[in-house]
């Protein structure tokens, strides 16, 4: 399988607090890789580098074969391949679920409307909340909203899919119900890199696993390895407390 | 020096580029500087048009040399994400930069190194300058307005006497502050009233027609204050009220306030009001006004604690209910103190308001600050001070103005982050 | 709720009860008074010889008209300065608004300075200070500043060319056909947009349509625009005058002025507000799904800016409105002054003129607080 995402010694800065240090990463093609870490060791901004929400100063990153850089068009034909979810959702308030779905089909890949809309049923079948078509994000729950921000991504028919964090502002009744389409989704061949806490997750659906701490990658291991033998003290010291 | 090309500006040559750069930038400063300061046109060999621009295309240039993402030097990189972004800011930020450059030094001149400040009379204004030797002379009546020379200590004492209470309230502890605000709302506006107006005690009577000049906004806006709070705080639980007679009654009087221009009200308690009352009935004119400005602002304060009311989580209406308490001890004792804790900026807001109001009231023939001076600037010794007289008012107002909205903003700032 | 239970029943019959004895009152003495100065009550009087003049009217106008007229020609300047005001207050604040929140420093100090300057002064003496200060400052005709020779800027006023249209309801109608037709191209973009995916550009078109229909009533529609340029007579041998033209008086020039800068510090807080009301997360969710900065601004920012932005905003106008009425201060022939002010005097009939002229205001108000409401409830964001 072919190299979909490559970044080479990428770091970046936030004025003078460096974010990211020395960052070198290769993804395959349907590999699944679960980020895991302390908060601030970086693995938020990582993600959002890949779709530029957020820029690196120095180093490469190669996406399906376009690298990222200041070049706008780049920038957008980018981001159509590359979905992501948030850990606020951001769903449109203004639109029903329907439309967040089928707004980037139409405006970006020109669709016509009723196709947009097909897919756009499709995608809400597939995390299971179709019935809630015409109703607007705020009439949903927190469980829902996030399920429907997973099809709006993946209404785009991204070759991959970004996580950042997607079950942390859920209750803990919500959890279950967007992991369950996450490992659809899995299942169903899709490449994701996930930045998340929940290790019974990674564990059923990570091929390998990534910790980060103060901005490097300390360990990149397979994910029995990675949990059964972690090779670093600091692996070794997060995992104690989470598990 | 390879990749050179003098439009488009790379990181490779740098320093050449900083160079070029800073000296058309400096080009362009030393222009505009000659032209105001020296009358001097260094370009004036060019048309009129271009010659006019010529600091603007110049800088522009200028800055479009030195406008490199990521030199590396971080004064660079700052100028060059703020103000040197890209062309439409670079033109914006010189346009702006020239502009003050050229109309601040005249202004100034105008305001300080030009004007007079010597002298009593009109004939000593002999410069370009601003005439404050007007502002001088009349400043006494822009103060005090027609009260009599003699008796101003009275006036001073009453706002003497407020402030030193206001300044009580911050200093004393939390138990004593309900005391001296009782105070303010209800003993100190009679011992103010008696000691400006006098006929007691000796002080000589001064009718409220003399009163005038800022002592009289402050005494009108003061006043208002106080009681279209009260008022204010009826009208709004009046329209929350579940009885309909009561509702309606008050969501009536709230509109009918607030859709019409403050200046109708006046004339209507100029005009109308006397038709109202038995033939004979004297009132005070200014007791008139007070009482028409107090109604008006009690309709918008209605609707700021309305919001303050509304705001509260029904918990705390179910809380006191369930503890047995009646509809006014329940919203005395509990709902009342938090809601008005939560609208404290809006209230701040009306009472800014209510002060960038008084001067309307000219139309009733009482003279405000701004009334004063248009009274003084139609004095034939005085004849077209009306801009020295005027911007005079308007820095006075200003400095009151900005002072309470910055306190209110500081307000905010302090109860939403102690939330 | 029982209706019928006394603790509910006896408050809202002594409010009603006290309510009426205090009309009942108010009414009795107006009635004593009126008499006594021979007048009674009625609106009669509206129909009746008004027998003054009126400086600046958009209709016309003379003494011999009714007062009902007089009425009409200060209602039409009241909303004329508004409109006006209205117009560029928006302009102002807008601008203002969006160069607050500018990365550019110098253009948000400007913008900040500008709004805690104007806001903080009121708008009475910011108004004294354009028609006493300011526009006095202008010159006289002979030396008037002239710009591009056909208009020339006075003490005594603004003059501009007077439009001398033929076939102006031609002109008019292109206007109007011009509107439907970019109705119908929006229509039938949209259309194209949802069956084939083609996206049609909308804007372009419109702005062509709108140029292009009055731009034919031209060349084969029989319209024909003549301007009368004032030109600069001498009166007598020291006065110099324009004739021809239009004037516009210096009382509306600095009314607009002072209207439009102190109301569009309000507007300027309001853009921001809620252009900074849309979450980051909210832009960034856009761009994560490849949409072009000028689609998220359209799609995602902007109708989420726009429903905090114009509930306030449509407050401003208002004020805006009712502050026009600060036209009394400087004699610009507005309602109060003509109706409330000349009027009443003339007739003493105090209680029927002042009840018309806070009749109409009210009337301004609740239309505007209706459309308010209806526009709330349409736009409104559903929750649960």
């Amino acid at each position: 399988m072919s190299n979909i995402i490559e970044l080479k010694n990428v770091n970046k800065w936030f004025d003078k607090f460096q974010v990211l240090k020395e960052i070198n990463l290769t993804v395959t093609q349907q590999e699944k890789i679960v980020i895991c870490g302390p908060s601030g060791s970086g693995k938020s901004t990582l993600i959002r580098c890949i779709n530029r929400l957020e820029e690196h100063q120095e180093g490469q990153i190669i996406v399906d074969g376009n690298e990222i850089s200041e070049d706008t068009k780049n920038i957008e034909k980018i981001r159509a391949e590359v979905g992501m979810v948030f850990q606020q959702f951001n769903l449109f308030p203004h639109l029903s679920i329907l439309d967040n779905c089928t707004l980037a089909p139409i405006w970006v890949k020109k669709l016509p409307k009723k196709k947009a809309e097909e897919i756009a049923m499709e995608n809400l079948k597939r995390v299971q909340i179709e019935d809630q078509a015409l109703k607007f994000p705020g009439q949903l729950s927190g469980g829902q909203q996030q399920r429907c921000a997973l099809a709006r991504a993946l209404c785009m028919e991204p070759k991959i899919m970004l996580f950042d964090e997607p079950t942390s502002a859920l209750d803990p009744e919500m959890i279950k119900e967007v992991l369950d389409a996450m490992v659809d989704l899995a299942k169903a061949g899709m490449t994701m890199i996930v930045v998340t806490h929940e290790m019974g997750f990674a564990k059923e659906v990570a091929d390998n696993m990534i910790f980060m701490d103060e901005g490097r990658i300390v360990e990149k291991a397979k994910t029995n390895d990675f949990f059964a033998n972690p090779k670093s003290d600091r692996t070794k010291l997060f995992l104690s407390q989470i598990l | 020096m390879n990749n050179f090309n003098i439009l488009k500006p790379n990181k490779e040559n740098l320093n050449s580029f900083i160079l070029i750069g800073t000296f058309f930038i400096t080009l362009s400063f030393i222009d505009i500087f000659s032209n105001t300061f020296l009358d001097l046109n260094i370009t004036g060999f060019l048309p009129n048009f271009l010659s006019y621009f010529s600091p603007l295309i110049i800088g522009v240039f200028g800055l479009h040399l030195i406008r490199i993402e990521y030199s590396g030097n971080k004064f660079l990189d700052r100028i060059n994400s703020s103000i040197n972004s890209n062309f439409f800011n670079s033109v914006l930020t010189l346009f702006i930069i020239f502009v003050l450059i050229k109309y601040i030094p005249p202004i100034l001149n105008w305001f300080i190194f030009d004007a007079d400040f010597a002298g009593s009379t009109k004939q000593d204004c002999t410069s370009e300058g601003a005439c404050w030797v007007f502002v001088k002379v009349w400043l006494k009546r822009f103060m005090y307005g027609m009260y009599p020379d003699a008796e101003q200590w009275r006036i001073n004492i009453a706002f003497l006497i407020l402030f030193v209470s206001i300044g009580f309230i911050f200093l004393l502890p939390q138990k004593f502050k309900k005391y001296i605000i009782l105070y303010l709302l209800f003993i100190y506006p009679i011992i103010a009233l008696n000691l400006i107006s006098g006929g007691v005690f000796g002080l000589k009577w001064i009718e409220t027609g003399a009163w005038g000049g800022l002592s009289l906004t402050l005494i009108v806006s003061a006043f208002a204050l106080i009681f279209c709070f009260p008022v204010g705080m009826f009208l709004a639980m009046g329209r929350r009220s579940d009885l309909p007679a009561i509702r309606y009654c008050s969501i009536g009087f709230i509109e009918l306030w607030r859709g019409v221009p403050l200046i109708t009200v006046l004339f209507m308690s100029a005009v109308m009001f006397p038709m109202f009352l038995p033939d004979g009935t004297f009132m005070d004119k200014l007791m008139r006004v007070i009482i028409a400005i107090t109604l008006f602002e009690a309709a918008y304060m209605a609707e700021v604690i309305r919001g303050g009311l509304q705001a509260l989580p029904r918990g705390q209406y179910d809380a006191g209910k369930s503890l047995g308490m009646g509809y006014w001890r329940l919203h005395f004792l509990i709902i009342l103190p938090q809601a008005l804790k939560l609208v404290i900026p809006g209230i701040a807001n009306t009472f800014l308001a209510l002060v960038k109001d008084t001067p309307l009231i000219f139309v009733v023939g009482l003279l405000e600050l701004a009334g004063m001076i248009g009274l003084a600037k139609t004095n034939p010794k005085w004849l077209g001070m009306a801009a020295e007289g005027y911007v005079f008012a308007g820095l006075v107002f200003w400095v009151i103005c900005y002072a309470m909205s910055r306190y209110s903003q500081n307000l905010e700032k302090k109860l939403s982050t102690e939330r | 709720m029982n209706l019928k239970n006394p603790k509910i029943l006896i408050p809202q019959i002594i409010t009603v009860i006290s309510l009426i004895s205090v009309i009942a009152y108010f009414a009795f003495n107006a009635q004593v008074n009126m008499g006594n100065r021979g007048i009674s009550f009625g609106y009669g009087f509206l129909s009746q010889e008004a027998s003054f003049d009126i400086g600046f009217s958009l209709i016309d106008y003379d003494g011999s008209m009714s007062y009902a007229r007089a009425f009409l020609v200060g209602l039409l300047n009241t909303l004329l300065v508004s409109v006006i005001g209205i117009f560029f207050a928006t302009l102002i604040g807008v601008t203002v608004g969006i160069g607050r929140l500018s990365s550019n420093y110098l253009i948000a100090k400007t913008a900040e300075i500008y709004v805690e300057i104007f806001r903080n002064i009121p708008l009475l003496l910011q108004l004294f200070f354009w028609y006493y200060a300011a526009l006095r400052a202008l010159p006289l005709p002979e030396n008037a500043i002239n710009i591009f020779d056909v208009s020339y800027l006075t003490v005594k006023g603004w003059y501009v060319p007077k439009f001398i249209w033929t076939n102006f309801s031609v002109f008019l109608i292109s206007i109007l056909a011009s509107i439907i037709a970019i109705i119908f191209v929006v229509k039938y973009a949209k259309k194209k947009r949802e069956e084939i995916g083609q996206h049609v550009p909308t804007f372009s078109i419109s702005f062509g349509i709108l140029i292009l229909f009055p731009l034919i009533t031209f060349l084969v529609g029989g319209v024909t625009l003549n301007f009368q340029i004032p030109v600069l007579s001498q009166m007598t041998t020291t006065v110099f005058n324009f004739k021809g033209g239009v004037s516009i008086i210096p009382e509306l020039i600095s009314l607009a002025i002072a209207l439009s800068m102190y109301t569009a510090t309000f507007i300027a807080e309001n853009v921001r507000a809620g252009i900074l009301g849309v979450t980051k997360g909210q832009k960034e969710a856009a761009a994560s799904i490849g949409l072009t900065k000028s689609q998220i601004l359209k799609l995602v920012v902007m109708p989420q800016a726009l429903r905090i932005i114009i509930p306030p905003t449509t407050n401003q106008y208002l004020n805006l409105t009712k502050n026009s009425s600060l036209a009394a201060a400087i004699a610009y022939p507005d309602i109060v002054l003509v109706f409330a002010g000349t009027a009443l005097m003339q007739t003493g009939r105090a209680v029927e003129i002042i009840s018309i002229t806070m009749g109409t205001y009210l009337l301004i108000s609740l239309s505007i607080s209706m459309f308010m409401n209806w526009y709330n409830k349409s736009v409104a964001i559903k929750e649960k």
